[in-house]
């Protein structure tokens, strides 16, 4: 019997960091055996809030309880200890280890004998089993992580914390690099949970999902608790009013744009790797958003890669206005009018170390370094440089101390928008955007798909490969979906539904085969 | 509020002040190490090792070690001096070679090291092999082809020796009172600095060190920076090696060896990163004269010189983990 009517309650946590108020006296109570949303932009707290939980920060003023008992939570472990588990947006996983040794990372099993404590394999499978049952997971424990996908990994981290006794599970952002499959399977396990009693509080953007899994949503800005709502009573806009703090009407800019003459043609193209896209043809008009959709695995991005000169093409030709090209190199590729904004930023997109002026010169400066450089012996015009990164922090509306600053100490969505406006001070005449989106809040996902729809109605080609379905549907003109490397259809018009997408996105052969 | 500011100011600049420190100590103890001849001996000690520290860098700015740049140097400093033996010496390397101007050992080891250079670009950026074990394995081929070098007859690995007075002099002589070694050793900073801050292949460097799978998608051909920083390094290590060779007047098999750890030691604390991305000259400079100014200073004040490696070491463990704080403070 716990002494509260909640296992979670953090009283008027506040937390600064210099020169900012992270929090301002943040209250917020968690029931057992339920789904505890937490709304917000970035930067309004929800990770601070978290982290504090946690134990990864210590609040200055405020406290925590847990079954209604204060506890002092100085770190993770106290954390563990209290049965507080979280799940990082980002997972760290030992990879050349199995499952198993990830669940029990830390605490092996052991048997001791002659002093020395022996990994005891058998008990090791048989719990790893146990939990996995429990959550209804089909994973070997025997299974090396390195060929898990990223969503069990993620499960993976959930079975850690089930495995610790969790009685609250903190998740950050956990669908973001989740396709809907994988989601749902993710969903079910979260109801499993909820029936054992555990609490979850479950951090996202995305709205749709908040809504259909959670039973309470607290929502948060800039550092302050807005309230909390049972779920049953908001609707996407009621959220995202709350969130931004003003109205929000529509979560798309109006479609202005009227695609014109073919521009972009793919045809046949198939991949050097034979376990990669095969025979895909499509073509992109001017002033056209073509929507790219289809499951983690479709290979969607190893085509546009491909399509970039990043990877290698077996055969099929690559027209831009009925002129065949080759990109042998991504240079190659921005010579040709192209430019991509690649899925993940971290890895390949930002260079984290430079500056934002450097970051956004990065491809300009390459593809036509005279433009930067004085006359002579050429060395770098620094005037015209800042001169045309201001511009694009000026129309990006970048949130940016100055050009020199180190683009990693910007948050998620500003850095995005610094490597968008690389790609648009080359002025492309076909933009290729890999989930421009992901992990970013509303406010930045309005702006850039505002950037899309002017763009199309400058009349260049906008490819946009997105795992969000309504992002999918509410920009795209057409929408090609992808399915093991095999183009499954293109649609367009009053075709385009979830459940057709979802259809086209599970199986090629089906529709080949009715054709 | 103030002795917070004080304390970052500290941090921030721990360099300068540890040089400053030492030299004050040095000073007090000893007056006379603050004269112009020991202040020119200590940047003319420097000069070959500012060569290898500024070539280091710029790899290190790309994201990679150039481990085979000390024994690069060696290898430099023996074929630049046997090019430059005397007619008349009796142990002459290349026994029927006439007279050669002064610029043919000099470019020829120049030369030496570019190839070489391209070839560990070649094997680190073309066959993938990590940068430290390319480095130890081409360090021991080196070491093995400089012995090998030194044995052929009628040399029998004696030390090389009977230099022309011409290259004796571009090693100890000087201009209005500036060693020739330091006017080198200050224009390849020169242009070092240029190279990174005023050229689009410095931006180049700095982002494919940053982020090598960004800057192959921004369009930067990623092998070609790689095979530029380490043929320049392997150019400016065997040019060094030439350096000390004419100082010297000799030159041995284990000239330079170690070097490439001073190199890859000065640039770190100088500021640079293993993970790339991040350096500059100043600092790396300023690495090069702590070192040198505690190899000197030590022995002036009479302190046994085997002291100079624990506090070498003491300044690379201090200055690393106060960078890593600078950091951790950031985030």
């Amino acid at each position: 019997m716990s002494k509260s009517e909640y296992v979670l309650e953090a009283v008027e946590i506040s937390k600064s960091f210099p020169g900012v108020k992270a929090l301002d006296k943040v209250s917020m109570r968690v029931k057992p055996g339920t789904v505890h949303a937490l709304m917000g932009e970035n930067g309004a707290g929800k990770s601070t809030l978290m982290k504090c939980i946690y134990g990864i920060y210590s609040p200055d003023h405020g406290s925590i309880l847990i079954d209604g008992e204060k506890a002092t939570i100085a770190n993770p472990r106290n954390a563990m200890d209290l049965g507080v588990s979280m799940i990082h947006q980002e997972l760290h996983p030992v990879r050349p280890q199995t499952a198993g040794e990830n669940i029990f990372l830390g605490r092996i099993p052991y048997k001791k004998v002659a002093g020395i404590h022996w990994v005891d394999r058998q008990r090791l499978i048989g719990e790893t089993k146990e939990v996995f049952k429990k959550m209804g997971l089909d994973i070997d424990p025997k299974q090396k992580v390195a060929e898990l996908s990223t969503a069990y990994c993620q499960l993976l981290e959930i079975a850690r914390a089930v495995s610790l006794g969790a009685k609250i599970i903190i998740m950050d952002e956990p669908t973001s690099s989740l396709t809907d499959t994988e989601t749902a399977i993710l969903f079910k396990i979260i109801k499993q949970l909820k029936s054992e009693n555990v609490a979850i509080i479950y951090i996202s953007h995305k709205i749709d999902e908040i809504l259909e899994i959670s039973d309470a949503v607290t929502i948060m800005r800039d550092g302050k608790n807005v309230g909390t709502w049972p779920a049953s009573e908001l609707t996407t806009d009621s959220i995202v009013s709350r969130m931004v703090g003003r109205e929000m009407n529509n979560r798309f800019p109006p479609k202005i744009h009227t695609p014109g003459a073919e521009y972009l043609r793919i045809d046949g193209i198939t991949s050097t790797d034979p376990h990669s896209f095969q025979d895909i043809s499509f073509e992109v008009r001017k002033g056209e958003i073509f929507g790219i959709g289809g499951l983690v695995g479709s290979q969607r991005s190893e085509l546009i890669e491909a399509i970039f000169g990043l990877r290698g093409i077996a055969k099929g030709t690559i027209r831009i206005d009925g002129k065949e090209i080759y990109n042998k190199k991504p240079i190659d590729a921005i010579k040709n009018g192209m430019a991509l904004l690649t899925e993940d930023r971290r890895k390949t997109g930002m260079i984290g170390s430079s500056s934002v002026a450097d970051n956004t010169l990065i491809v300009q400066q390459n593809a036509h370094p005279k433009l930067y450089t004085r006359k002579g012996l050429h060395f770098i015009d620094y005037k015209k440089r800042n001169a045309d990164a201001q511009k694009y922090v000026d129309t990006l509306s970048i949130k940016t101390p100055s050009l020199k600053t180190a683009i990693q100490s910007l948050s998620g969505g500003t850095q995005q928008k610094v490597l968008l406006g690389r790609w648009l001070l080359t002025q492309p005449n076909i933009l290729i955007l890999d989930e421009p989106t992901r992990g970013i809040d509303v406010g930045a996902k309005y702006e850039i798909y505002e950037l899309m729809e002017e763009m199309a109605r400058d009349g260049k080609c906008v490819i946009m490969i997105s795992s969000e379905m309504p992002e999918l549907m509410g920009m795209s003109d057409r929408i090609m979906v992808m399915c093991e490397g095999h183009m499954s259809g293109i649609i367009s018009g009053s075709e385009v539904t979830d459940e057709k997408i979802m259809l086209l996105a599970s199986t090629y052969k089906a529709i080949q085969e009715e054709e | 509020m103030k002795i917070k500011n004080i304390s970052k100011y500290v941090v921030d600049k721990i360099l300068y002040i540890c040089l400053v420190l030492m030299i004050i100590i040095i000073s007090v103890i000893s007056p006379s190490f603050l004269s112009i001849r020991v202040l020119s001996d200590v940047l003319i000690q420097s000069a070959p090792k500012i060569l290898l520290a500024m070539g280091m860098l710029v790899v290190i700015i790309a994201g990679g070690m150039d481990m085979t740049v000390g024994r690069l140097a060696g290898l430099g400093a023996i074929i630049s001096g046997t090019l430059a033996q005397q007619t008349t010496y009796y142990l002459k390397f290349w026994t029927n070679l006439p007279e050669l101007p002064i610029v043919v050992p000099i470019v020829a080891s120049i030369l030496i090291g570019l190839a070489m250079g391209a070839v560990t670009g070649i094997i680190i950026s073309k066959f993938k092999v990590p940068a430290f074990l390319a480095g130890l394995g081409l360090q021991m081929i080196l070491y093995g082809g400089n012995l090998l070098l030194l044995k052929k007859a009628p040399n029998n690995s004696q030390p090389l020796a009977g230099y022309k007075d011409t290259f004796l002099k571009f090693g100890t002589g000087s201009i209005f009172g500036v060693s020739y070694l330091i006017i080198a050793a200050m224009l390849v900073m020169v242009f070092v600095y240029i190279l990174l801050n005023m050229t689009t292949l410095g931006k180049n460097i700095y982002a494919t060190g940053g982020n090598r799978e960004a800057a192959k998608v921004a369009g930067i051909n990623v092998f070609k920076v790689d095979m530029f920083v380490y043929m320049l390094s392997g150019a400016l290590a065997a040019f060094a090696g030439c350096m000390i060779a004419a100082r010297t007047g000799s030159a041995t098999a284990t000239y330079a060896e170690g070097y490439e750890m001073d190199a890859i030691a000065s640039c770190i604390i100088g500021g640079a990163s293993f993970a790339g991305g991040i350096g500059n000259v100043p600092g790396a400079f300023l690495g090069v004269i702590i070192f040198s100014v505690i190899n000197y200073g030590l022995t002036f004040v009479g302190l046994s010189s085997y002291w100079q490696y624990i506090v070498k070491g003491l300044i690379i463990v201090v200055a690393v983990a106060l960078d890593m704080r600078k950091y951790a403070s950031r985030s």
